[in-house]
């Protein structure tokens, strides 16, 4: 995921205005129009939420609902997929609503740019850690715009001044005269209040959730089975769908002898796709038998001479050969001294996440429904509308909460397929992937080989810096608005242009690759950073071997600038230790960078037996991100972060062999457990400066400080993952 | 017809008896907390105790199940040691996504059942054929020895800047 630099301006990024984000916490004038652009009910294709939910009496904005009685409902325009951000937006607004989090429920929101879109994505989407960054502001905001016409109504109804009301947990009260009412009492004549043209934002030293570790809203419904996730739906008359897809993206269905699935017990109907068949059962069983029992011959289509290894030799031929864009140049990097020079390669990913893909739809002639977790809800309406030839108000997209996302479910393949089953029946059909089809047909991270050189003084210390990334681009087909005029998708090199380092001569460039047509490559936890900072931080652990220093020392040398990254360095080194006794095979790496709008630095301990296996001994992390809205899930974001960037740097590669992905399942794309997972310390600074973004940093910096500590302990270095499979070669 | 015990309740189901008790589960009854993961046993998202040992549904034939009893994780609660290990998620906060926790829960559970103070080495083999894409192990063992040792050995979380208290920390029911 990227932050899109210059997204297409939606109507309500307009509105709300780039200058109401740098006034801090007393907002004056300007919370009109953003207020204006989002509008109250009804939300638009949520109708049957809508009228389950009731109408409510008031609802100043798309995020507030409040009715005359029972708790607050808020509309979280981001996706739950682990990362905490339904308790953490709905705390921005409770916070400035003076509400307990106890007394709120929360909604998923329904698909609407308008009122949904982050603004940072340009779009209603949830990846790049961009969710608390975009909306740390806007939804507090919300809740102070709410607030203020509850306590406007109260005042009014009390003929007194509005400034002489207080709020405590969604009770308004007026000392002098000893009445209070609640917000639903007041809900009817909030709504008739004019709105506001200024109000104040809470200061932080007056949070009361803001800053504190929360417990997450949806824990217990996680812990006793209850939590309704997208594949967990059951719709009356459902069947559900299982499919058996060309093993090379691109081929067709030759032909399909389905005698046999017809006649399993519980199979309903085979329906033919171009690309594969879907087998239709009362449970998944059936339609899984079903699958098995078919008889397809391919057509592999265009791919099928596509392979790993003639992917590599194509990118280093792109590499040498390729035409550059330059991502970023400071300073010359014409210098004078002794050259070091490297190659990375990374290999492509599968995302993996635990809930297989997944989508319920019912097609019907004037509309159609879905139930399903996605990261992003109107391109699932969208395509929708396409496959079924409706307009998007008629598909009405019910998101759930999603088992993981990682980038996987920014995609919406699975929601267009099921949509093309459920089209061929008059029922409603519940497709789910198997794992292995989640593995062979996944929209993959790309591939990577980078070229990375540096020009050292008489004292090792980097005098000029170059860095040649060559791989394809997920944003040119994910969202072409947002790549540069000269063609530049800035993803490519994010992590690596602007490394924290005192680097006064520098050159990013990016070489562009195409991959075949109809193996599409997509976002992946971290994406940019994950590839950029195993690279860069890699490399700056070989110019500190070369020059004779510790990786520590060396990097503290280039941190004199930068006083907030040395920071985390210094800290890291004393709790890490970094300089205590080390036994033979055991090894010590250290990573830092600045992505996401945060800065993280890591230490990983590791074993290496002679057999080179690699033992994870313990990990010690900082990370700044700004003023801390969960430090809750801040740790739990690095420490799992970490264990997810880890898995990919020692086990990860999606191969492919005649156009066909070898890896299946579990087995043999394994994945990180807890017998190889270290205790991992998490050192949070205090801090009031930006929101940083949280969800991606601790996987963009799992792989190079692994990486370190596997060369300190080895003498290998790591210059293509996975690193089991490098050090089974080395 | 197969008859079963699941949760302490009879079920008449007619599946064929080579049907994992997963889709059983999931599809048929409309018990929807056990969850599919992989489908060969190596996820352990599908995990349900059978006569109080975790075993992986998704490769169980409900045709094996005749008079054992099935406990999923709606009603592990009712166990002592899932109680305790429940309790103990919450308390520590262990969950991300969410997906793989049903799963992490009922394994947990049959492991304090059966060894009432896990050490690291008891977590890794009881724990180690549950994945948790999210990356939840490091407080997952801190849960199981919470749960185990009634000590508190993880980061508190608090809401409302007070601290919890059984019954009611952000509203929620214990």
């Amino acid at each position: 995921m990227k932050t899109l630099e210059h997204p297409a301006p939606s109507r309500r990024a307009v509105l709300r205005g780039a200058g109401d984000f740098a006034l801090g916490f007393l907002l004056v004038g300007r919370v009109g129009p953003a207020r204006a652009s989002v509008s109250p009910i009804p939300q638009p294709g949520d109708a049957a939420a809508a009228a389950a939910d009731g109408t409510p009496a008031f609802a100043p904005n798309g995020f507030i609902r409040i009715d005359r009685t029972g708790p607050v409902r808020l509309v979280i325009p981001n996706v739950e997929m682990g990362q905490g951000i339904y308790t953490a937006e709905a705390a921005l607004i409770a916070e400035e609503l003076d509400l307990g989090l106890d007394q709120v429920v929360l909604e998923h929101a329904p698909p609407n740019n308008e009122l949904y879109a982050t603004a940072l994505l340009g779009e209603q989407a949830t990846g790049g850690s961009t969710s608390s960054r975009a909306n740390w502001l806007l939804l507090r905001k919300a809740g102070a715009v709410a607030r203020a016409m509850l306590v406007g109504a109260a005042a009014q109804k009390w003929n007194v001044e509005a400034t002489a009301l207080t709020v405590e947990r969604g009770v308004a009260h007026h000392a002098a005269s000893g009445r209070s009412a609640a917000y639903g009492e007041l809900a009817e004549a909030a709504a008739q209040q004019p709105v506001p043209t200024q109000v104040n934002l809470k200061s932080p030293a007056d949070f009361r959730l803001l800053g504190k570790p929360l417990r997450r809203l949806d824990t217990p419904q996680k812990v006793d089975g209850a939590m309704q996730f997208g594949i967990d739906i059951r719709v009356p008359g459902m069947m559900v769908a299982c499919i058996a897809a060309c093993p090379t993206n691109g081929g067709r269905v030759a032909s399909v002898d389905d005698a046999a699935a017809r006649a399993i017990t519980g199979v309903k109907d085979v329906v033919r796709l171009e690309d594969g068949i879907a087998v239709i059962g009362e449970h998944f069983w059936a339609a899984k038998s079903g699958v098995d029992a078919l008889k397809i011959v391919w057509d592999r289509g265009p791919n099928a001479n596509f392979s790993t290894s003639r992917l590599f030799s194509e990118l280093e031929q792109t590499s040498r050969s390729g035409k550059p864009i330059v991502a970023r140049q400071v300073g010359d990097v014409n210098q004078s001294g002794k050259a070091i020079e490297a190659i990375y390669q990374l290999p492509m990913l599968a995302h993996a996440p635990m809930e297989p893909l997944n989508a319920v739809a019912h097609v019907r002639p004037d509309a159609c429904e879905i139930w399903v977790g996605t990261q992003v809800p109107v391109r699932a309406q969208t395509i929708a509308a396409k496959v079924t030839g409706l307009p998007p108000d008629k598909i009405i997209v019910h998101n759930q909460y999603l088992g993981g996302g990682f980038g996987r479910r920014l995609e919406e393949d699975s929601v267009g397929l099921a949509v093309r089953v459920a089209k061929a029946v008059d029922y409603p059909v519940k497709v789910i992937w198997t794992r292995e089809q989640d593995i062979q047909h996944d929209v993959p991270r790309p591939a990577y080989y980078d070229h990375i050189a540096a020009i050292v003084n008489a004292d090792g210390m980097p005098v000029a810096w170059t860095d040649r990334v060559t791989g394809a681009s997920v944003l040119r087909r994910w969202a072409p608005k947002a790549v540069r005029a000269d063609g530049f998708d800035s993803d490519t090199t994010e992590g690596a242009d602007n490394p924290p380092y005192d680097l006064p001569n520098l050159k990013a460039e990016w070489v562009p690759f195409e991959m075949p047509k109809d193996l599409p490559v997509g976002w992946w936890r971290g994406v940019g950073p994950t590839h950029n900072l195993f690279k860069v931080e890699s490399f700056i652990d070989e110019l500190a071997h070369a020059a004779g220093k510790d990786p520590v020392a060396y990097r503290r040398a280039l941190l004199q600038k930068n006083p907030r990254v040395l920071a985390l360095l210094d800290l890291v080194a004393e709790k890490s230790a970094w300089d205590s006794p080390r036994a033979a095979r055991i090894g010590r790496g250290i990573a830092i960078g600045s992505v996401f709008g945060s800065h993280v630095c890591v230490m990983v301990e590791v074993e290496v037996s002679p057999e080179r296996a690699v033992m994870l001994r313990r990990a010690v992390a900082a990370i700044d991100c700004g003023f801390v809205i969960n430090p809750n899930t801040v740790e739990a974001q690095i420490q799992g972060g970490l264990v997810f960037g880890w898995t990919g740097a020692l086990y990860s590669r999606l191969t492919y062999e005649q156009g066909a992905v070898q890896q299946n399942n579990f087995n043999d794309y394994r994945m990180m457990r807890i017998n190889e997972t270290p205790p991992i310390e998490v050192h949070i600074i205090k801090s009031s400066a930006e929101v940083g973004g949280i969800g991606e940093v601790g996987t963009a910096i799992a792989a190079p400080a692994l990486g370190n500590a596997v060369f300190s302990a080895t003498g290998i270095r790591i210059r293509k993952l996975p690193i089991l499979a490098a050090l089974e070669a080395a | 017809m197969i008859t079963m015990t699941i949760n302490n309740q009879d079920y008449e189901v007619a599946v064929s008896a080579e049907m994992p008790l997963l889709w059983v589960l999931r599809d048929v009854i409309g018990l929807t907390g056990t969850k599919f993961g992989c489908g060969i046993a190596q996820c352990g998202a599908c995990t349900v105790h059978v006569d109080g040992q975790a075993v992986r549904s998704c490769v169980l034939p409900v045709g094996s199940l005749a008079g054992r009893l099935v406990t999923t994780i709606e009603a592990v609660g009712k166990t002592p040691a899932g109680k305790r290990i429940q309790d103990a998620w919450l308390d520590v906060e262990v969950v991300q996504c969410g997906y793989c926790q049903s799963g992490q829960i009922m394994s947990a559970a049959a492991l304090l059942a059966h060894v009432p103070n896990p050490n690291d080495a008891d977590i890794d083999s009881a724990m180690s054929g549950n994945i948790c894409r999210c990356g939840t192990y490091v407080r997952i063992r801190q849960a199981i020895k919470q749960a185990a040792t009634g000590k508190t050995v993880a980061m508190q979380t608090v809401a409302n800047g007070t601290p919890p208290t059984p019954g009611d920390a952000a509203g929620r029911p214990r």
